[in-house]
């Protein structure tokens, strides 16, 4: 009997972790935007969600890929968070730092509100999920089975999370784009464009949330209404991670998984939300100067 | 603070005129509309207080009605006189305020409103795991169910909301929490007590939101007890009160009006439009009118008085 509890467990553990990548996927892309302009984009959730609509919609209508739709889906969100920065969140950065969260908080709110009410108009309130032919695709390892598409999407979030981190280290405007997260006087002092910057950041980070949405899509599924739930998701992670770190990030996502997947277990299915709210409390409690750690406030 | 009495003069007018609605219509549609306007006003006048006056940006609002609401029912439904059990569930969610407010004061600015969201949503599930099952009144509370008494009692509730902002507006308390709200270290440093005056203003925030949950509970049939609990009651308060005119005494009465009006016309037509709507007159309000309607009609007035004051010269 036990190693059969021992072997449930496990495979809720396999689970988890899966599930956890698409957390630090989905935080990573918050990460950034709240580490560079230094606003909360509470929005994030249904940006993820708009990117599952996208992947939905060209699987339904062309019968693309949903693998393949996130070379359709991760251009297309990357243009929409320039187009956001634009005209939304590019004048939220002009206040200082406190009003700044504050008010990007408000906007961000929003734009969720508009962004969940044009979608249920657009696409009604049902559950949807991307099924392809090799969706029910298993591979066993030993006596756990892994779905292979939520593999698959565990490898795709990690590709997407490594690549960005060495856009940040290596790529001219990567470099840009730390120095304005570090300090942006500073950074403007030396030349660089913040403003654009900025853009920069934001439209990356929304091209990650589309990219989040569509490996949500395919392994899980999407509604109109699964977009705060995922913003706090990303919170949690973002909070437990702390800034400037993406690989750092991706990691806290996993631990986030896990522990759902051991309360889970422990607790009972329907207290699986609970644990990562729980921790995002006690971290947030317990650090209370923030996320950036400035003691002098 | 003579216009801020003006405007309290004239809601409680206005609040006179409609308490001899019942009599004049047996319409329930009309009553019941009324009834939700006010109930709107209560709970957007209780996030005022906190949000508004003291700076606090609480989106774990809808727990302490959620609260009020599950105490209230309970007693109720065992026999309690409701104006009791709503008094008990107001204590309870002021009692749940005490337990977490010196938690969440840690926090500042958007930190305080994300840690609350997050408080808020620990509670809703909590509630709806282990009260899954709907709450219906029994079939003799039905039969005596009257909605006219019901309509009396959220004026009375609307009116004390809206004294109590007012009657907070000039006192003391009123006037630490928004030093607090402009500028809490510079506050503290003038000898503002920051963290309990913060306390203060949420003990009256939560116990306001936490009657307004127990009249909820006296006024639905049945419900599932985890619905007081959703998000989307704080986030209504928040828009009502941003869209009105975050601070003030009457901005979240005109953007409780206004947005229970568009809600029920707007909803016959096309389900949550209204979210559209708010959602995107809330953005443009945050980053252009950070005053609400209030300070938009004052502008336009001012740039009327302007126009007209340079035509005559």
């Amino acid at each position: 009997m036990d190693g059969i509890a021992l072997t449930v467990l496990a495979q809720q553990i396999v689970l988890g972790l899966l599930l956890g990548g698409l957390y630090g996927l989905a935080a990573a892309g918050l990460s950034l935007v709240f580490g560079v302009l230094k606003v909360l984009d509470v929005a994030h959730g249904e940006l993820i969600m708009l990117g599952g609509y996208g992947t939905y919609w060209l699987f339904a209508l062309l019968r693309m890929d949903p693998f393949a739709s996130l070379l359709v889906v991760i251009p297309a969100t990357l243009v929409l968070g320039a187009v956001l920065y634009a005209v939304l969140f590019g004048f939220v950065v002009r206040a200082h730092e406190e009003t700044r969260i504050k008010n990007s908080l408000l906007v961000g709110f929003g734009l969720a509100l508009a962004l969940h009410a044009l979608a249920l108009r657009l696409w009604t309130a049902d559950d949807r999920s991307v099924t392809t032919a090799y969706g029910g695709a298993v591979l066993h390892v030993g006596p756990l089975a892994v779905p292979v598409i939520r593999l698959v999407s565990l490898a795709i979030a990690f590709a997407l999370i490594a690549g960005l981190h060495l856009l940040l280290a290596r790529w001219r405007w990567g470099k840009a784009i730390r120095a304005t997260a570090e300090d942006w006087q500073a950074a403007l002092l030396t030349g660089i464009d913040v403003r654009r910057a900025y853009l920069l950041a934001f439209a990356i980070g929304t091209a990650l949330a589309g990219a989040a949405g569509t490996l949500v899509s395919v392994g899980y599924s999407i509604s109109p209404a699964i977009g705060l739930e995922w913003t706090l998701k990303a919170l949690i992670v973002v909070v437990l991670a702390g800034l400037g770190s993406m690989l750092g990030t991706f990691a806290a996502g996993l631990f986030v998984g896990v522990a759902e997947a051991l309360s889970a277990a422990a607790f009972g299915g329907p207290y699986r939300e609970v644990v990562g709210l729980v921790i995002f409390v006690v971290v947030l409690v317990l650090r209370p100067q923030g996320l950036f750690g400035r003691e002098c406030r | 603070m003579t216009g801020e009495r003006r405007w309290l003069v004239a809601i409680l007018v206005a609040f006179t005129a409609l308490a001899p609605l019942p009599l004049l219509t047996g319409r329930d549609d009309v009553l019941n509309f009324v009834l939700l306007v006010l109930l709107s006003i209560t709970m957007a006048q209780s996030w005022n207080i906190i949000a508004g006056y003291a700076g606090q940006v609480n989106l774990g609002h809808a727990a302490f009605f959620g609260l009020g609401a599950l105490t209230a029912r309970t007693l109720w439904i065992a026999g309690a006189p409701i104006l009791l059990a709503m008094a008990a569930g107001a204590l309870v969610a002021v009692a749940f305020a005490l337990l977490i407010g010196a938690a969440a004061f840690r926090l500042r600015g958007a930190y305080f409103a994300i840690g609350t969201l997050a408080l808020g949503e620990i509670l809703r599930t909590f509630v709806s795991n282990t009260l899954p099952e709907i709450s219906t009144l029994p079939g003799t509370r039905i039969a005596g169910y009257r909605l006219a008494p019901r309509y009396y009692l959220a004026l009375a509730l609307a009116a004390l909301s809206v004294i109590a902002v007012a009657a907070l507006a000039g006192s003391r308390l009123g006037l630490g929490v928004q030093a607090i709200r402009e500028d809490e270290d510079a506050a503290a440093a003038s000898g503002v007590a920051a963290r309990s005056l913060k306390l203060r203003a949420l003990v009256l925030s939560t116990a306001l939101a936490g009657l307004a949950g127990g009249f909820f509970a006296y006024y639905h049939i049945s419900y599932y007890p985890s619905h007081p609990f959703g998000p989307h009651w704080t986030f209504e308060a928040l828009l009502m009160t941003f869209i009105g005119g975050v601070g003030t005494l009457h901005g979240p009465v005109l953007g409780a009006v206004l947005y229970v009006l568009l809600k029920e016309y707007l909803t016959v037509s096309w389900v949550d439009f209204h979210l559209l709507i708010f959602g995107v007159l809330f953005i443009a309000i945050v980053l252009i009118f950070p005053g609400g309607l209030v300070q938009a009609t004052e502008g336009a007035r001012r740039w009327l008085a302007r126009r007209r004051g340079a035509s005559t010269t």
